[in-house]
């Protein structure tokens, strides 16, 4: 298991270095960043001034060239140059990827949990009242557009801090501003009030398919023959349920949570800017809007690799969830 | 193949009874028309979906407020006069609705048409020769398929003016991956069939055999994506034009609607309401269409949405 995951890694920095690439090209062709400096400050700068922006980012160096700058400089822990003076890519990421984390990681175990929970519930109950209501509710959130429910769950979230009177749920930020946290429990529960609605937001898109992938795999695995003899040899349903049909169900959502992370980190984007985080969310929206073309790869590269390691993680999964799968 | 019919006994021909017990004889496609026209929930959403496609497209014209002229109303709540109300600026809501509409449908069916386009000769080309051509172009394809739709879609089209057609080229420009990956699938089953060594046979030309033989064939899974491709382009692209990075004023789309009515949920709450039920509606009916689809194509599988 350990050689595989060491060949999953090598194969894996090929297709990384290729993807990079073509994404730069993409980025660096997607806008002008020089002629955006050129006109839009007060009072425009000098020639000389916009020749030395040019030259600050790269901007006048073939593309080749600057790929190959750029992907050596972050193996030494070098981004780049930013757009903005004084912006240190880097440290920027990282301090914006704590805060993104914390988010995405509630989101998707609570999202599983619903999925599996609702999701096994509606496959043991085929066809039952509660099925239908959870397959409607379902076809409702995947239909749902994340910012349009993020907005509701915010105003929702005012409310109720008006009608109890407390700040508990956070709608602007990932913590308070003001520092009346004093203790470590404060700012704990500050941290908490702040989480919940915008987890719930993202746990939302993904949660219907999740729950209609797990239904699917589920019914399936229940019409199985090693399910039924489990059951003739006389095993109670429930051990049944969790030991030997759940177990395999899970298989699949694996594979989906893994090729979902991508979907998932777009949503990062569009409910960290409702609820106003400090995140890579927010990161992205400002260096497409500033054409900063170093601080755009960062953000991709960083989610290139998420999802590289999500898909690893979910292939190695399989080991431990079907004892069938060996790798070697 | 001939029709199947049971006869009376020893030849006795009644004509009563022998209607009675004769199966007519279908086409693939009629077949497939008859599971869809049965599925309730597909038949409902296609009616309801092709009435928001008309109001969209011909509404505009007969109505007689357009959606960038002022209105001497402002902050009106819906009315005869103006059915979706009025903002601030005194714009009537009807109008621009219909507008975002409009907009963000032509966007979205672009997208699916554009990329299913594109996708499916993509993949039957790879899936017919397979080999080498085959393991470029999926290579490729996985290129493709790897990139964040939404981040890299987000980084363009910030610089796309907000033209409706650019961002569409854009979003289908990162999803036709995912149709070549099903039709190669399909195709690679395909060539593999009598019909396709018949054709050979005849002489027929590669061409003739991809785009008369072997894409006509996998038409069931090629709609049943383009369907879920409609829900996927719409959600995309009123995401992009939320964040103020799709379509730009003074056109308007759905997602630009919810941004301009997000501080006025509480206030003038029926212009948040109204448009993000419009996306809701046809993303949702989009999504029911495509499961009768599903089920009607491949009855076999009588599968789930996933």
């Amino acid at each position: 298991m350990l050689a595989y995951t060491v060949r999953r890694i090598l194969v894996s920095v090929p297709v990384l270095i290729v993807s990079t690439f073509v994404v730069f090209l993409v980025v660096v062709n997607s806008g002008d960043p020089v002629a955006n400096f050129a006109t839009s400050r007060q009072p425009a700068p000098s020639k000389a001034a916009v020749a030395a922006f040019a030259r600050h980012i790269h901007a006048d160096q073939p593309v080749v060239e600057r790929y190959w700058n750029w992907i050596t400089g972050v193996l030494h822990g070098d981004f780049g140059p930013s757009v903005q003076s004084n912006l240190d890519i880097g440290h920027d990421l990282f301090t914006r990827f704590r805060v993104t984390v914390t988010l995405v990681a509630a989101a998707m175990i609570i999202a599983l949990l619903l999925a599996v929970l609702f999701g096994v519930f509606s496959a043991i109950r085929q066809y039952s009242v509660a099925d239908y209501v959870i397959t409607f509710v379902g076809f409702l959130f995947l239909a749902m557009p994340v910012f349009w429910f993020a907005v509701l769950l915010k105003q929702a979230g005012i409310r109720f801090n008006e009608s109890t009177g407390s700040q508990f749920l956070g709608t602007i930020g990932e913590k308070s501003p003001y520092l009346d946290v004093d203790t470590a429990w404060n700012e704990f529960t500050d941290r908490i009030g702040h989480l919940v609605l915008p987890t719930i937001t993202l746990a939302l898109v993904s949660f219907a398919s999740w729950t209609r992938y797990t239904r699917a795999s589920m019914l399936e695995v229940l019409s199985s023959d090693y399910v039924r003899l489990a059951r003739a040899k006389g095993l109670r349903r429930g051990k049944v349920m969790t030991r030997h049909a759940l177990r395999t169900a899970l298989i699949p959502l694996t594979t989906v949570t893994a090729l979902d992370i991508a979907i998932i980190l777009g949503g990062a984007v569009v409910t960290e800017t409702i609820f106003q985080w400090h995140g890579m969310g927010e990161m992205l929206v400002q260096a497409a809007t500033t054409v900063d073309v170093y601080r755009t790869m960062a953000w991709l590269l960083l989610s290139a690799v998420v999802v590289i390691g999500f898909n690893l993680v979910a292939d190695l999964l399989y080991a431990v969830l079907d004892p069938r799968i060996r790798y070697d | 193949m001939t029709d199947i019919r049971a006869h009376g006994s020893a030849g006795t021909e009644v004509p009563g009874a022998e209607r009675e017990f004769t199966v007519r004889q279908r086409s693939q496609t009629q077949l497939v028309l008859r599971r869809f026209l049965r599925h309730r929930a597909a038949m409902i959403s296609l009616v309801v979906f092709a009435l928001i496609v008309v109001w969209a497209f011909i509404g505009p014209h007969l109505w007689h407020y357009s959606y960038q002229k002022y209105t001497p109303d402002n902050s009106q709540a819906p009315s005869w006069k103006h059915p979706f109300g009025t903002n601030a600026s005194g714009y009537d809501a009807y109008a621009q609705v219909m507008r975002g509409t409009q907009t963000s449908l032509k966007i979205a069916i672009l997208i699916a048409l554009g990329s299913t386009l594109v996708g499916a000769v993509w993949g039957a080309i790879a899936g017919f020769y397979r080999g080498l051509v085959d393991a470029v172009m999926m290579r490729i394809a996985d290129l493709v398929l790897t990139l964040p739709l939404f981040a890299i879609a987000l980084v363009i089209s910030s610089r796309s003016g907000g033209s409706w057609y650019w961002i569409a080229v854009v979003i289908a420009g990162l999803t036709w991956a995912y149709v070549s990956r099903v039709v190669r699938s399909t195709v690679l089953s395909l060539r593999e069939k009598e019909f396709v060594e018949a054709a050979r046979a005849l002489g027929a030309s590669d061409a003739r055999i991809i785009f008369r033989h072997l894409l006509p064939n996998a038409l069931g899974p090629i709609i049943v994506n383009a369907t879920v491709l409609v829900a996927t382009g719409i959600l995309t692209e009123t995401a992009l034009s939320f964040l103020g990075f799709g379509v730009q004023p003074p056109d308007t789309s759905l997602g630009l609607l919810v941004a301009q009515a997000q501080t006025a949920v509480d206030t003038r709450p029926w212009l948040f309401y109204i448009p993000g039920a419009f996306i809701i509606a046809i993303a949702l009916t989009i999504n029911f269409i495509g499961d009768g689809l599903r089920d009607a194509f491949d009855p076999r599988q009588q599968r789930v949405r996933q």
